[in-house]
């Protein structure tokens, strides 16, 4: 008998359940699980792991039963490119600091839409380098270095 | 009257210069943020939490619920003005707000609207004042046993009270429970889900997660569908309202305080819920429901007045039992916390100025808003015409610049990427993002009362069925769940998710 996945959307949704609820029960496992009266530090994650193992379970079977949705395609340019602009600010900022961070994250997260223009993204760097350095660093003092050097 | 010593207390604290300009900032930023579209109130407050830092914790608190009631005006204006909800509680406005505002009736259906709201928001104030009180005494009596009994009910009620599959919210919760418990266990110092990293070892910032979640997946999401917003400006001829309009809003905004008031209270309630609700209701009870998104000043009186009693009420659980009951209030526990403040009914008490405070503030703001809204409503307009491609990138910015700041730790903005990474997979999973926020926040107070319950009753679990209060709390929850799962219920509910 062949089977068939019926709501994609549900069943994909069911396993990734299943699998954090997996990781859960095993690492739990490896703390002190202890009793119901005095409880260690892997009780509650083992209990709650098993939880989410059977919820997992149970919209995965239901989405080969029950036609739903399928998936929604992934724009991969604004997801890749939004992700890497953050990405890029959380590698180069303690590094490079605040004002390459700003310029690169700005640069990159612009790419992100196909309606952005070269012309706005050289002022809008410009502004937010300003808010950046104007009123982040200097103004409320969060402590973020300038330059590499 | 302890009543009126309390308000003027909370008043001459609100009243001082300094508060009120942080009152004003904050209804100010809420507007801004709800009348711009593709970022909420969750991802603002994530982004100003370690802007308060410096403040002390009242005018903190005062400006953050600022932003929250604040946002609800400001959605209202773009849903009239140009059918897009700024925010998601403002979706049901759009239907017979816009079609007002395509007969020429715009400036009367922004006026019942911000007339409205100011009406909720006085009638909620006075509810917070009258009612938190004798919850935060009921909280008094509380063990462990009874808070954990209340966090379910808080976790099913959230459950019950979210849009689409509920097995699919339930796993939402515990996903977030789990995630809550990473880093070093309270109680025997053990640490968990850590991978070896030491800046996991005090947990995951619940900022990170808000801002993954809320912040940077939206970001994704909007660029992806590229909402198209075309300004169709209607014009605003007069802001005046008809005595007809009058006559036939004045019920509905009672109506709309009383749903809104009611269903804010409740665990997993806040804004969104009412606003559905109350429309509902409306075109239910209407003589002519035909009229329903053609125009119908009631559709515009009742949602508008029940989001803004809702945003006001959810504060209740929170600060007389210390329990968040939607997103926003999860994050102003943290906000709490920040401060040294531990929520509960204890604030009350222990810090009166802070509590009545934050109280008569919500008076003044709502104030303010109405001010700010209806003179000022062309800026707000003018502001609707900036792209989205020039704001994205600055709201980039700043949650990447919030989230460093908490810890000055760019492995969290690493982190918060993940969540992000996450949250924008659960949406295109069709899996609403709220209810993990809400587990997140409550999973270490949860296993905290479960553990402090079982410990006092020698492992035995009937602790929580013999105490009357924690049974009276299970058996709402159970009740919650069965009404939920019945045939009958389920169709209205889906019915009215779908309006």
């Amino acid at each position: 008998m062949k089977v068939r996945i019926r709501s994609p959307r549900d069943f994909c949704a069911g396993v990734i359940f299943l699998l954090f609820g997996l990781c859960a029960v095993l690492m739990g496992r490896g703390y002190p699980v202890g009793t119901a009266r005095n409880m260690g530090a892997g009780y509650f994650p083992v209990v709650l792991g098993a939880l989410l193992v059977l919820l997992g379970t149970v919209i995965s079977i239901k989405s080969l039963m029950i036609a739903g949705e399928k998936l929604e395609n992934i724009g991969l340019r604004p997801m890749l490119l939004v992700l890497l602009a953050i990405g890029v600010f959380a590698g180069s900022v303690d590094s490079l600091g605040i004002v390459a961070a700003t310029t690169l994250m700005t640069v990159i997260g612009a790419a992100a839409s196909p309606e952005s223009r070269w012309r706005e993204v050289v002022v809008l760097t410009l502004v937010l380098l300003g808010l950046s350095v104007g009123a982040f660093t200097y103004g409320l003092g969060l402590p973020f270095k300038l330059l590499p050097f | 009257m302890e009543l009126l010593a309390n308000l003027q207390l909370g008043f001459g604290v609100a009243l001082t210069l300094q508060n009120l300009l942080y009152c004003f900032t904050g209804v100010l930023l809420g507007t801004l943020i709800g009348v711009l579209p593709g970022i909420g109130p969750v991802a603002t407050i994530a982004m100003l939490l370690p802007a308060t830092y410096a403040l002390p914790p009242v005018s903190a608190l005062i400006m953050l619920a600022g932003i929250y009631y604040g946002a609800q005006y400001g959605g209202s204006t773009t849903a009239i003005l140009v059918n897009i909800p700024g925010e998601s509680s403002s979706v049901v406005t759009c239907l017979d707000g816009y079609a007002m505002a395509r007969q020429g009736r715009a400036g009367a259906a922004l006026a019942v609207a911000a007339l409205g709201s100011f009406f909720a928001g006085t009638v909620s104030t006075l509810i917070l004042a009258m009612f938190a009180p004798p919850l935060a005494e009921i909280a008094f009596q509380f063990g462990p046993a009874e808070y954990f009994s209340l966090m379910v009910l808080g976790l099913i009620a959230a459950i019950v009270l979210a849009r689409g599959s509920l097995i699919k919210a339930i796993a939402m919760i515990v996903l977030g429970l789990l995630l809550g418990l990473v880093g070093a266990d309270t109680n025997t110092g053990q640490f968990r889900f850590t991978f070896g990293l030491p800046q996991l070892a005090d947990g995951i910032g619940f900022v990170v997660v808000a801002m993954g979640l809320f912040g940077f997946s939206e970001i994704i999401i909007n660029l992806e569908r590229r909402a198209k917003r075309e300004v169709v400006m209607a014009q605003i001829k007069s802001l005046m309202p008809t005595r007809e309009d009058f006559a036939a809003s004045w019920k509905a905004v009672l109506r709309g305080t009383g749903i809104g008031a009611l269903l804010g209270i409740l665990p997993g309630g806040g804004a969104v819920l009412g606003s559905f609700a109350a429309y509902t209701l409306e075109k239910r009870i209407a003589k002519d429901p035909s009229r329903f998104g053609k125009g119908a000043i009631e559709g515009v009186a009742a949602p508008e007045s029940a989001n803004n009693a809702g945003a006001q009420t959810s504060f209740i659980p929170l600060l007389t039992l210390g329990i968040p009951s939607n997103a926003v209030m999860a994050l102003m526990v943290g906000a709490m916390t920040i401060h040294g403040i531990i929520p509960g009914p204890q604030v009350m008490t222990e810090r009166p100025e802070l509590f009545w405070g934050m109280i008569a503030s919500m008076w003044i703001g709502n104030l303010l808003l109405v001010i700010l809204n209806l003179p000022l409503i062309g800026i707000w307009v003018k502001l609707l015409s900036v792209p989205y491609r020039l704001l994205y990138p600055a709201i980039l910015l700043f949650c990447c610049i919030g989230v460093y700041s908490l810890n000055n730790s760019a492995v969290d903005v690493g982190l918060a990427l993940l969540f992000g990474l996450l949250g924008y997979l659960f949406i295109k999973l069709d899996c609403e993002p709220a209810p993990l926020l809400l587990g997140f926040v409550l999973g270490p107070m949860m296993e905290d009362n479960l553990r402090r319950a079982m410990r006092i009753s020698r492992g035995n679990p009937e602790v929580f069925f013999t105490r009357p209060l924690s049974l009276a709390l299970l058996l709402i929850a159970l009740a919650l769940l069965i009404v939920v799962v019945l045939p009958v219920v389920r169709k209205k509910r889906e019915e009215a998710f779908q309006e």
